[in-house]
């Protein structure tokens, strides 16, 4: 593995179940992640994934891929594009830098109108564990 | 905007948001489990004796959930109405960068304090002009710092989108109740008469419901009329609607009730065995329609 390799995609459709239940599994009552009613009537089309579930699906993605003795050290993402519900988002990676056990990740999670996510992951690959 | 706000909104820089709360819960195999489900993580990691939390649920273990945490600080509480002031209403979750310190396991009770890291001046966004507000939240276990969260808001004034009222609903006209429209467009309200019992009928109908008989004409109403009963409709707000507003039963002097809209009178005054006036109320340059005034003796 090195700077440049890219790992393989991760697709997420973007379900109404998955919005609402991320919302709640993380403790986020705003009412534009399960209200479409009141989400509208903020100038929203429809309700939107929160942020924490989009950090936990881009944390997700980096240990499916290193596999369960890989430890996250660091995330951090930036939100761009909403994720509504219908839409699917892709979650793609690229090697950024190997420091021994030390990765460095870039994440794009690109939804049907743009990026929704773009982030950098540090990770742990645990061989030591 | 001012200077003297962008100065007002610096100055909380530095000041705490939350000073040694505590979590909610503490770090346990329930709430892990359902974040898991919820985003289809199926990491060993996180099951079993020796289960660690996910790293990216950080955050959840300082939510307030749905009674929000007693303590906010008075400065962040400023800030926020600070900005509320100057039309930033609106909040969307921007960036959040997490370091992850060491493992957080069930049984771990977190405390936290949270600084204001940083307030930015005026940017025009997608979404509108607003601040990005950035605090920074260490977590600890004990004495131990196990987690940095750094969130960055953007409390904004949503730009303003040309909001066109749908039009009222166009009423449905057929054969049978042509003449009544008819009547409406020349500011007519015209009662149904049986020509062969001189029953009156209203709404319209094809046939006599005393006699049977289908041959009709009309009457055209005084206008005069009561409040016979009436619900205020609050919800669900339809679009070209404005609720509450008060949707009545009319007893017309000639003794037919009809449906419509007591006008000028707000909605909580309304009462049964007002007395009410007929008026062709114009909504658009295609759309009139008979409404009820209360009548100047019994203006309220
Ligand atoms: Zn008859």
């Amino acid at each position: 593995m090195k700077a440049g390799d890219e790992i393989p995609p991760l697709t997420i459709p973007v379900t109404r179940t998955l919005i609402v239940a991320g919302a709640i599994a993380s403790r986020d009552y705003q009412d534009v992640h399960h209200d479409a009613e009141l989400a509208r009537r903020k100038g929203s089309p429809d309700i939107f994934m929160n942020i924490l579930t989009t950090n936990g699906l881009v944390g997700r993605y980096i240990t499916d891929h290193f596999g369960p003795a890989a430890v996250l050290k660091k995330v951090a993402i930036r939100l761009g594009a909403p994720n509504y519900p219908g839409d699917t988002m892709v979650l793609t990676g690229t090697i950024e830098d190997v420091d021994g056990d030390t990765v460095t990740v870039r994440v794009i999670g690109a939804n049907g109108i743009g990026n929704h996510v773009t982030g950098t992951v540090t990770v742990s690959q645990g061989s030591a564990r | 905007m001012s200077d003297d706000l962008l100065a007002r909104l610096k100055s909380y820089e530095g000041c705490p948001a939350a000073v040694a709360r505590t979590g909610k819960d503490p770090v346990n195999a329930p709430m892990i489990r359902h974040w898991c489900e919820a985003l289809g993580d199926t990491n060993p990691a996180y099951t079993g004796p020796d289960a660690v939390a996910p790293p990216t649920m950080l955050q959840v273990w300082t939510m307030g959930g749905l009674t929000g945490h007693d303590t906010r600080t008075q400065a962040y509480d400023e800030l926020l109405a600070l900005l509320d002031e100057s039309g930033c209403t609106s909040v969307v979750a921007t960036d959040c960068e997490q370091e992850y310190v060491r493992p957080l396991r069930p049984g771990d009770e977190i405390t936290f304090d949270t600084v204001i890291e940083s307030v930015s001046a005026r940017k025009t966004t997608k979404l509108g002009t607003g601040h990005f507000v950035t605090t920074r939240t260490e977590l600890r276990v004990g004495p131990d710092l196990v987690g940095i969260h750094r969130f960055r808001i953007l409390k904004y004034a949503p730009a303003r989108r040309p909001e066109k009222k749908p039009p009222r609903p166009r009423p449905v006209v057929n054969r049978d109740n042509a003449g009544f429209w008819k009547g409406v467009e020349q500011h007519k309200l015209l009662i149904q008469r049986c020509t062969a019992c001189a029953t009156l009928r209203f709404p319209w109908l094809p046939g006599c419901a005393s006699c049977g008989a289908p041959d009709w004409d009309t009457v055209e109403a005084t206008g005069e009329g009561t409040v016979y009963s009436y619900v205020v409709m609050h919800h669900p707000p339809f679009p070209a609607f404005d609720p509450p507003y008060a949707v009545a039963l009319i007893e017309l002097a000639e003794g037919v009730r009809m449906i419509s809209n007591v006008i000028g009178t707000p909605y909580e005054k309304v009462r049964i065995g007002m007395p009410v006036r007929l008026e062709f109320q114009s909504y658009d340059d295609e759309l009139v329609l008979p409404v009820f005034r209360v009548a100047e003796e019994a203006a309220v």
